[in-house]
């Protein structure tokens, strides 16, 4: 049976649906000595563009040196003009996401206006910060953010630390295990006249380059039909990109691979305009 | 020694309704009525600011009619309950009906228990995968509950706009025929004279249930005025 609405949910308060929930007394994250072994989400990788920005996540979970999950999605829409990709302890991870995506939401249907991009990506800091607690016992979530910032008419790209620190980074930026050879790779390929389709084979690149080098990062898996997931957001909003586009952005660079395992080759006198 | 004047609980009742009734008949009334494609909500509201008409879920919209400060917080209290229970348990759990349960049994309890009744009639729509199954609830100051069919009118001259939305909505019908109907009964009825609302004045929005996830969307500027032609 429905009852009437309790008191809390006549309340004045705020357009926050994380308070809210704090408000009527939920549950707040277990503590306790000790360490669990959980999956773990890997690789997250963006870049901007002239008219956005691109994220991409490979799909491995995993638990120590077992294969958790060959399938996971790390890479989710938060919002109409933002996304927000995970890396660190899946569970506390995807649940860290599901609580963002309705904080926005929410904030949106209360006050008929959706947040800054600044606003959101300082939203997801707090949220980040509740989790303190269990990122010092092991279980720390690591997501990055980005999206259409519709106010300055431009792609964003905001990373964080355990802690709830929130940096805004420039071109592009990798997280998770991957993220130090992910990186090296965007550092060679990003330019800022890439297009949106160029930036999508430059974050797969950068994610075969991470796949390379680290255990926890799986590449395109053509036996199962799996690929990254790669979502672009311009000022129309985000765009998961399409699982048949993917399959054929990546089967081109697999067969470029075949002839160089490197990769693109970034020359020495490349005049194009380059990343940092 | 003073005796407590004595009035029957049938008095008090009917003095709380009238009051309520005085209120809502003040302000302009609402129309929500379904077409082929959805739900659309037509208000007649010249401010930007003060919404009359809002998202609640996925697939749930809201209409009000009356006090603002007290449907917008029975506006508030909807989307905390229903996006807590969609967080709670799944989007798909979160319905129209319980919605306009907790709905009734608030403005019931409220009537009944509170010195001054809310001055507000809402209405709670969902959208279906058809126009048979859209489900249209209507709510009273006194927490009863109507589940309508095709339109609702509320406000100060709902039996009016409603009597002449009666004649004119058929099933099947595109938007901005429901829509158009819906401006005209309220320009023909809403007032003591007849009058002609332009799209400035207007809110509108509809559920539509082609999109996938968030049915809802306001219907402004030019896409407005050139369904109303």
């Amino acid at each position: 049976m429905t009852s009437a609405f309790p008191p809390a949910f006549r309340a004045l308060g705020s357009p926050s649906f994380a308070d809210f929930l704090a408000s009527i007394g939920a549950p707040a994250p277990a503590t306790g000595e000790g360490s669990v072994q959980a999956p773990h989400g890997t690789t997250i990788v963006a870049l901007t563009f002239a008219d956005g920005v691109v994220m991409a996540g490979d799909r491995r979970a995993t638990m120590g040196n077992v294969i958790a999950q060959r399938d996971v999605q790390k890479v989710f829409e938060a919002d109409s003009h933002s996304v927000v990709g995970i890396a660190g302890t899946a569970g506390i991870a995807v649940e860290l996401v599901r609580l963002f995506q309705v904080e926005l939401e929410h904030y949106e249907k209360i006050e008929g206006t959706a947040l800054s991009l600044e606003g959101k990506a300082n939203r997801l800091s707090t949220l980040l910060r509740g989790n303190l607690g269990m990122a010092m016992q092991g279980l720390a979530v690591v997501p990055m953010f980005a999206g259409y910032d519709l106010r300055e008419d431009r792609g964003r790209i905001f990373s964080y630390d355990v802690t709830g620190g929130r940096y805004e980074e420039h071109e592009y930026h990798a997280v998770g295990s991957g993220s130090s050879f992910a990186r090296g790779s965007l550092k060679k390929l990003f330019h800022d006249d890439a297009s949106a389709e160029e930036s999508v084979r430059i974050a797969l690149e950068a994610l075969y380059d991470a796949a390379d080098d680290d255990s926890a990062t799986s590449g395109p898996d053509l036996t199962r039909r799996i690929f990254p997931v790669v979502a672009v957001v311009t000022s129309a909003g985000v765009d998961m990109v399409s699982e048949d586009s993917l399959a054929e952005s990546a089967e081109a660079m697999l067969a470029d691979r075949m002839r160089r395992p490197g990769g693109p080759r970034a020359r020495v006198d490349d005049s194009q305009g380059g990343g940092r | 020694m003073s005796v407590p004047f004595y009035v029957s609980p049938e008095q008090i009742m009917k003095d709380k309704a009238d009051f309520a009734r005085k209120g809502i008949a003040r302000g302009r009334s609402v129309v929500v009525a379904q077409y082929v494609g959805g739900i659309v909500f037509v208000a007649e509201n010249p401010s930007r600011a003060l919404h009359k008409i809002s998202e609640i879920y996925d697939r749930i919209g809201f209409a009000a009619v009356g006090k603002y400060n007290e449907f917008e917080n029975l506006r508030v209290a909807g989307i905390r309950l229903a996006d807590m229970r969609g967080y709670s348990y799944d989007r798909s759990d979160v319905t129209g009906r319980s919605l306009a349960n907790a709905y009734a049994q608030t403005l019931g309890s409220i009537f009944t228990e509170t010195a001054k009744p809310f001055e507000v009639e809402i209405v709670v729509a969902e959208v279906g995968i058809d126009e048979d199954t859209d489900q249209l609830y209507r709510l009273t100051f006194d927490g009863s509950v109507a589940d309508e069919h095709g339109f609702v009118a509320m406000g100060g001259s709902a039996e009016a706009i409603a009597g002449a939305l009666s004649a004119a909505w058929q099933p099947g019908q595109e938007l901005a025929t429901s829509l158009r109907q819906a401006v005209h009964a309220l320009g023909e009825h809403g007032t003591e004279e007849a009058r002609q609302i332009s799209a400035t004045d207007l809110e509108v929005a509809i559920l539509d249930r082609t999109r996938s996830r968030r049915a809802f969307r306001r219907i402004e500027g030019t896409e407005l005025a050139e369904l109303l032609v």
